[in-house]
This record gives C-alpha cells, structure tokens and sequence, in this order.
C-alpha cells in the first residue's frame, strides 16, 4: 500500500503538471490513523499530502458533480467498487465525462475502525495494517488481529477488483475479499418474515434515523440538484416530523428513487451515525429487478438503461410483482 | 459514598422509576446505545458513550407546541404544554453533563424557553465517570473532569460494582429515598479508578490539543481567512455534526398537516449545514456550502464565546467518529490555528 500511496502522489503530480486537469480528488489524512478524508489537491506542491492505505473507504464519485459542473476537468482516484457510482452519475447527466478522468485504484479491502472498537477496543492510539494483520495499540498494549474480520460489510460484498470506468490503472490489481455467500441472505431473512414482524424490523431500524440525511448526500444515485426533501414549500420537507411513520417513510421514498439506480456502493450504511441497515431496503430492489427483469447492476457501464425505464415485450406484467413477490407478504 | 453490586441495578432502576421517569442509555437491536426510557429488561449500557447526546432530554429532537383545526369560520386551538413530571438521567457522561450548561446559557436567558426550562428544571442528573475515554475524546480542552461529571449524584462502576455519591441538595433527597439498597464504602476504588483514566487521558492524541486564541481574537479577519474554502470543499452538507453534537441547539418551526385536517405546529432540530437554514422571505442568507459550513464553527468557536464567554464544544468527540467526510472541529481549530491569514 505504500508503494500505491507513493505512485499515487507521484500521479497526481504529473497529471496536474500537464496543465488540462485542474483539480485531483484524492484522501488525506486526518487526526488519527483511520480517519483519512477525502480531499481536493489542486497543485502539484499539495500532492505530497495524499493518503492512500486501507483507511480510505469514501467513494469520491459525489465530488465530481460539483466540478463537473464548474467545467473543470478533475482526476480522481477511483477503488474498484467506487467506479460503478461515476458510470451512474454519467449515466443520469449529472458529470460530463469529459470532465473526468478516471485513475484505477487498487484495493484489498477498506478496515472498519469501528468494528475494532466494538471488539472492544475502544481507545485507538495506533492503527497499522500489515499484510492480513493489523496492529492495535490501545492504552493497554498492542493486539494483533485478523484483517479480514474487521472489513467495512461494503467490502464483505466486494464486486471484484475490476475497474467499470477507467482511463489509467494506477498499479497491478490486488487480490480483494473473496465473496461466496448470497448478496440476498439478508434480504431473503426479512422476506421470510411475517407483514407484523417486517414492520416491527423496520420501526425498529427507521426509528433510529435522525434525519441527518448523509445516507442521500453520500449516494451516487442521490444526485438531484435540490432534493425534494429540502425544499421548504414541499409539504413532505425533510426535517423531523411530528409524526415518526411520516419521517420513517424517508428511507422508502429514497429507496424507491434509486432503484435501478443504486450501484450497491454501501456507502449509505458507512456513513449513517445511528448504524441504520441502510442498504437492505436497496438490496431489495436489486433482487427483485434480478428476478423480474433478469440480472441487472446499476453502474457497469455509463449506457444501458435501467430495466424500469426500458420497455421489453417479454417484460412482466405489474401483477408479477404480487404472485411472484415475496409469497410470505 | 455507596455502592451496590451492579447486579442490583435493575432494582435500583425500578426503585428510582418509582420516584421519577427514568432515562437510562441502552443498547438497540444494532448494538447502538442511546438514551431510552427504562422499563423491565431494557438492556442498560454504562460502559460506552451514547451515539447522540444527551441534550434530547431537554430539547427533542421533535416537540409538539400547539394543535389547530378550521371548521368554516371556526378556528379551535389546543396549546400543548411542556412535561411537568420528574424525570432522573442516569449515566451521563462529563462531557455531556458540561453540554448542559451551556445550552442553559441559551435557553434559560431571556426569552427563556418555557419547554427546556420545565424539562430541565424537573430532571435529576446522575453522572457516570469515564474508565474508557476513546481517542477521539478531548474534554480536558475545556477544563472538563472526565472523572467527575457536574450532576446531582455520580457514579462509577468499577468491578462488580457501581458507587454512588449524592452532591446536590436534590441528589441527597433521592439518595435518601433509595439508601436501604446501598451499603457505605470508601472511596479508594473511585479514587484508584480515576488515577487510571486520567493516565488514559494524557496518552490521547488529543490530550494537548487547544483552540488558539487568535481564533475568536479577530472575528472578521477569521471569518475571511480562505481556510473555510479549502475545509469546505468536501463537506456533504449533511446534518450529522450537529445533530449528534450536545451543544448545536438551532430549532426550526413547521406545521404538519395530518389526516383530519388538524395542523399540529411543532419545533425540531435545524442545522445550519441545511440549504433552507434560517430562509426568509427575501431568501437565504447563506446561500453557499462555504458559508454555511463557516457559520457551525464560528457560532462555536468566535460567536458563543463572545456572548457567553466560552466555547460551544465539550470535546465530546461525536463529530470526529460521524462526519462522514471526516471533517470536525479540532481539523478547523487546527487549520484556522496555522493558517497565515487568521
């Protein structure tokens, strides 16, 4: 990882010196040793500050709206996972892909700080991740344990380590997280489930939600230029409700909006502060396009329509959704 | 000072529940904790900060205040009063015992609002010493004893057991109220305890860090610097920083209109990273991420103090394990502190 963070900085250097790109998104690091953050370098002396190690779970992808509006062209280092989140912006004209260049970032699985902390490690004076290790120094000595038991649960999915847009791999892929289970485990739990007992999950998952809205403004999918949840004249304007079914019917509302949409980034359930299962309710909507309109994900590519705006012959009819739904509803 | 055996704490809660509504931190289905009324087997949890603060139990995150419907040309109105029941919240932690005071110094001056004042006025503080300060813990900044919260009673578990030590006037009658279920002990445990936590607390890395003075020394040549550009840049403009943070204290007031026609007018926590934050009828006073990201920390770090002689922060650290982009105080404190332009 060192030798990326090193070709990283070396990289963004040379792509700015070039002159044609501006502004390189990229991470940097923060007060502690897992906390680094993404960051915008804009000459070549700041590049110095990149960061790059398994402490950089944030997808950059949002930040391209914002520049590519601006029309500056702006490099940004993409993990393979974050690279689905940029084809669906291009897709839904949100960044001009003129505006981007892409860079393959290799990535071998982000770490969870907050999963060592739960295991009961509360006080992180040092965080280093060797090879399949990582080395916890807290106030009472220092730990060695198992990289793979404290992935963020986006890596625990991991689509693979290939790139979905890519202008210039950065360096050799790295072996990522090997996935064998079922994507749908958990989703097919709560299908099995009463209607009393899914309703009971959700008020139990939803009321925990503070309406902070950093599950929208983290989402590659959520990209509206004013969301209808922060208009102040719409009746259903985003800050709490008196009413907690009116507020909870949020994540829903969201929900609905992305699918076919949703790459499956994760990045909603990282960044939520009160650890609502956020993207069970998008993982939902990719099993049921799965099996209505065959296997589809979000973000591949910047060109193929989304099954529900693309009408088929062989398409389901509106009924399919009751018979062949969840039989258990 | 008392102790009982933490094994008696369900006793001890449903003896203190007789006395008063019981707020207690505890552990969701997620493995959250936050505060939630007690009731026979909530699972109390003392030995980890709650996810939000404590400040709900005096400023919710939603409030109702008043009740209207319109039947022709009649208009009935139903005001809803603040809670007037004792209420006892058990656990606090230092740094958002120390919150308290300072959103007193906002809503108990005039106008002093009536809903904070009767829900603050009828709770009895227990604090909770810390053992485990994390790393993102910095209360010492603001000359905060993490071992010795400012509540009514305080406690500490140690071991097996919890200590219990009445200081207000208020803390002493309940304590007297509950006294059959503790026995006397001394106070070498607590003491020893609190020698180990502050041995914590100085390995920190934030165990030095300071808001430099030149901060809120200049308020305009602060608010210009260009640092707020640079920090901004990648702030999502959610709300997480203040919704978690025990000092923000801004409200909105909404109307929501419910089936029968009812609007029930209610007041819920605003944020000032929010694009119709403080929106008149001419518009937005801030209509930039920049400008409304400046005004969080100047509010804490040259505003507050100007008024109120003190910083709006407890060093809590909530804003430093939530922000989903990484950005806090300390990483604006720090940038403002070297920045050659403040």
């Amino acid at each position: 990882m060192q030798k990326i963070n090193e070709l990283m900085q070396a990289k963004a250097q040379e792509l700015l010196a070039k002159g044609e790109i501006k502004k390189v998104l990229a991470w940097k690091a923060g007060e502690f040793f897992y906390d680094n953050a993404p960051a915008a370098f804009e000459s070549e002396a700041s590049c110095s500050e990149i960061i790059y190690n398994e402490f950089c779970p944030a997808n950059l992808s949002k930040y391209l709206m914002a520049s590519s509006k601006a029309g500056v062209k702006t490099a940004v280092f993409l993990k393979p996972c974050d690279t689905y989140g940029v084809n669906q912006l291009i897709k839904d004209n949100r960044v001009n892909r003129e505006m981007v260049y892409a860079v393959g970032t290799p990535c071998s699985g982000m770490v969870d700080a907050k999963k060592i902390k739960a295991a009961g490690y509360k006080t992180l004076l040092k965080v280093e991740v060797n090879g399949d290790k990582i080395i916890v120094t807290t106030p009472k000595g220092q730990v060695e344990l198992a990289k793979k038991d404290f992935l963020y649960n986006k890596c625990l999915m991991c689509k693979g380590n290939d790139y979905m847009i890519c202008d210039e791999e950065l360096a050799e892929k790295l072996p990522v997280p090997e996935f064998t289970g079922d994507r749908f485990a958990e989703v097919k739990a709560i299908e099995a489930m009463s209607s009393a007992e899914k309703f009971a999950f959700w008020q139990e998952e939803l009321s925990k939600c503070i309406r902070c809205n950093a599950c929208r403004d983290i989402c590659p999918a959520c990209n509206c230029e004013q969301c209808i949840f922060d208009n102040p004249e719409a009746p259903v304007a985003g800050k709490a409700y008196a009413d907690s079914v009116e507020e909870q019917m949020f994540h829903i509302i969201r929900a609905f909006h992305v699918a076919g949409r949703c790459v499956g980034c994760g990045e909603c359930a990282r960044v939520c502060p009160q650890g609502v299962k956020l993207g069970l309710l998008n993982m939902k909507f990719m099993k049921d396009i799965n099996s209505f309109f065959g296997k589809f994900q979000a973000g591949a590519d910047a060109e193929t329509r989304a099954p529900q705006v693309t009408f088929k012959e062989e398409d389901p009819e509106p009924n399919a959704a009751v018979e062949g739904g969840n039989s258990n509803a | 000072m008392l102790k009982l055996a933490l094994a008696k704490l369900p006793e001890l809660c449903a003896l203190m529940q007789k006395e008063a509504e019981l707020l207690v931190p505890a552990k969701n289905k997620a493995g959250k904790v936050d505060y939630k009324a007690y009731a026979e087997g909530v699972e109390i949890c003392l030995n980890e900060k709650t996810s939000r603060s404590a400040k709900d139990a005096f400023f919710p995150q939603v409030e109702n205040l008043l009740k209207f419907k319109s039947e022709g040309k009649n208009l009935s109105l139903e005001q809803i009063l603040p809670p007037d029941h004792a209420t006892i919240l058990f656990g606090v932690k230092a740094c958002d015992a120390r919150s308290f005071k300072l959103l007193d110094k906002v809503f108990l001056s005039n106008p002093v609002d009536s809903y904070y004042k009767a829900r603050r006025e009828n709770c009895l503080i227990i604090g909770l010493g810390c053992a485990e300060p994390e790393e993102t813990c910095f209360c010492a900044t603001f000359g905060i004893d993490a071992t010795n919260p400012e509540a009514d009673i305080n406690t500490w578990v140690v071991g097996e057991e919890l200590y219990w030590a009445p200081v207000s006037e208020k803390g002493k009658a309940l304590t007297e109220k509950l006294s059959a279920i503790f026995v006397e002990a001394d106070d070498k445990a607590v003491k020893e305890q609190g020698e180990a936590t502050k041995n914590i607390l100085s390995m920190l890395p934030l165990a030095n860090f300071k808001i430099a003075d030149k901060i809120s020394a200049k308020e305009l040549v602060t608010f210009n610097s260009k640092v707020w550009g640079d920090l901004s840049a990648t702030c999502l403009s959610c709300c997480t920083c203040t919704y978690v943070c025990p000092t923000c204290h801004c409200y909105d007031i909404r109307d929501y209109k419910t089936d029968d026609n009812t609007t029930e007018r209610f007041r819920c926590w605003d944020s000032c990273m929010a694009s119709d934050f403080t929106k008149m009828a001419h518009g937005n006073p801030r209509k930039t991420k920049l400008e409304r990201f400046r005004q969080r920390y100047m509010h804490k770090l040259v505003y507050f103090p100007e008024n109120n002689g003190e910083y709006a922060c407890v060093g809590c650290g909530r804003c430093l394990e939530k922000c989903p982009a990484n950005l806090n105080i300390v990483k604006v404190a720090k940038a403002l502190e070297v920045s050659d332009d403040v």
